[in-house]
């Protein structure tokens, strides 16, 4: 029971952080918040992401080498798993662009309706 | 809409550190081979640098350095510089982004060809990135509405 | 209403917490997302490309196509930021009529 907790726990701590952010984008009514419970969200999946990169006792995943170019043995077990870091490195810049998208559409929703309350908008609709 | 702010430590502050921000981030970018860094990471800092100007110096001066139109341009020209690596490899007679080809015409063996190849696809990103943050943030912060220079002008005056 | 909100995010993340004990444990070297094609990675790249840095390797170059696709995803991002709000209008009317509180 003690090895299954502390072999999993961190998976837990992702689905935590990821329900509060799905409480934020399904209970709140303002849409600020839904943006930023999205946001939590995208970071819990990111955060998962690269904890599944993590080998125990290895190092970055950058090459030692020396300038000689003498040949050595590579051990991939000794370097951290370069791929879950490559595909969150380029989901984070997207998460900021989507973001900035998310925040325009705001702005014109607000130059709209005056108002960011999502039942406020939905009575103005009728 | 943001503006030049009265307080002149912040002012000169970030003239003091807007310099050293920038040449970071090319630093970063470039090194990307040997340490932690690329072009997301660079760009990211380099559009940061932008920001900061824009956010102390206001929108005047910020324009007359780095204008709405000119982020536009480099965050096409940014997606060029990589598109351009990709189909330069395409007509030296191999696939779609194989920089191995490129050995070519810059003299070297494949691999350092590939080394170099990777150092231009990331500069690429670098200035697409750099461009789009600051784009998005100046879209934001004036809200869109843009002054014409004309009018900027009579209302000083 | 809130009683309701609040048990269906306690009940999706009961069944995600259930279904981490199939997940691989947390440093594990031969877990799946490491063994297929990853060591190939770390174990080719000084050779292949000549750069010590995987991350690198890996994105500009083995994923090359990827990071393109990336890459015009962020550049339609700013393209869309600007179709949405950019407006090129006349400073004068906007002062006049609807922004009063001039910056």
């Amino acid at each position: 029971m003690f090895d299954f907790i502390v072999s999993k726990y961190n998976y837990w701590i992702y689905i935590t952080l990821m329900m509060i952010g799905f409480y934020a984008m399904i209970g709140k009514k303002n849409l600020v918040k839904k943006v930023i419970g999205m946001n939590i969200f995208q970071t819990a999946i990111i955060l998962f992401f690269i904890s599944t990169a993590s080998k125990r006792s290895a190092t970055l995943p950058i090459i030692e080498h020396s300038h000689g170019h003498e040949e050595h043995v590579i051990e991939a077990a000794s370097y951290l798993n370069p791929l879950p870091h490559v595909l969150m490195l380029t989901a984070i810049v997207v998460m900021v662009s989507t973001l900035g998208v998310a925040l325009a559409i705001l702005i014109k929703i607000y130059r709209r309706y005056n108002t960011l309350e999502e039942d406020e908008i939905l009575q103005l609709k009728k | 809409m943001t503006r030049l702010t009265d307080d002149i430590i912040i002012r000169a502050v970030a003239r003091i550190m807007i310099p050293f921000i920038q040449i970071y981030a090319l630093y970063v970018i470039m090194h990307g081979h040997h340490s932690p860094g690329g072009g997301f990471q660079g760009g990211v800092i380099l559009g940061a640098s932008f920001i900061l100007y824009l956010i102390t110096h206001g929108l005047e001066e910020a324009r007359a350095r780095m204008s709405e139109l000119k982020a536009g341009i480099f965050s096409a020209s940014g997606l060029l510089i990589y598109s351009g690596i990709g189909l330069l490899c395409l007509i030296l007679g191999s696939n779609f982004l194989d920089y191995g080809r490129l050995s070519l015409i810059l003299k070297v063996i494949p691999a350092q060809a590939r080394s170099l190849g990777i150092l231009g696809v990331e500069i690429g990103v670098g200035i697409t990135v750099m461009a789009v943050m600051f784009s998005i943030f100046f879209d934001i912060s004036t809200g869109g509405i843009i002054p014409e220079d004309e009018e900027i002008k009579e209302e000083n005056g | 209403m809130r009683v309701l909100l609040i048990l269906t995010v306690v009940v999706t993340g009961l069944i995600l917490i259930y279904g981490t004990q199939d997940m691989p444990d947390w440093g594990d070297p031969n877990s799946p997302p490491s063994t297929h094609v990853s060591p190939r990675y770390l174990e080719k790249t000084l050779a292949e490309t000549a750069t010590p840095n995987a991350v690198t390797s890996v994105l500009a170059d083995y994923r090359g196509y990827d990071t393109l696709g990336e890459t015009t995803v962020i550049f339609t991002a700013g393209v869309s930021c600007i179709l949405i709000l950019r407006t090129r209008k006349k400073q004068k009317k906007v002062d006049q009529n609807s922004n009063p509180d001039k910056t």
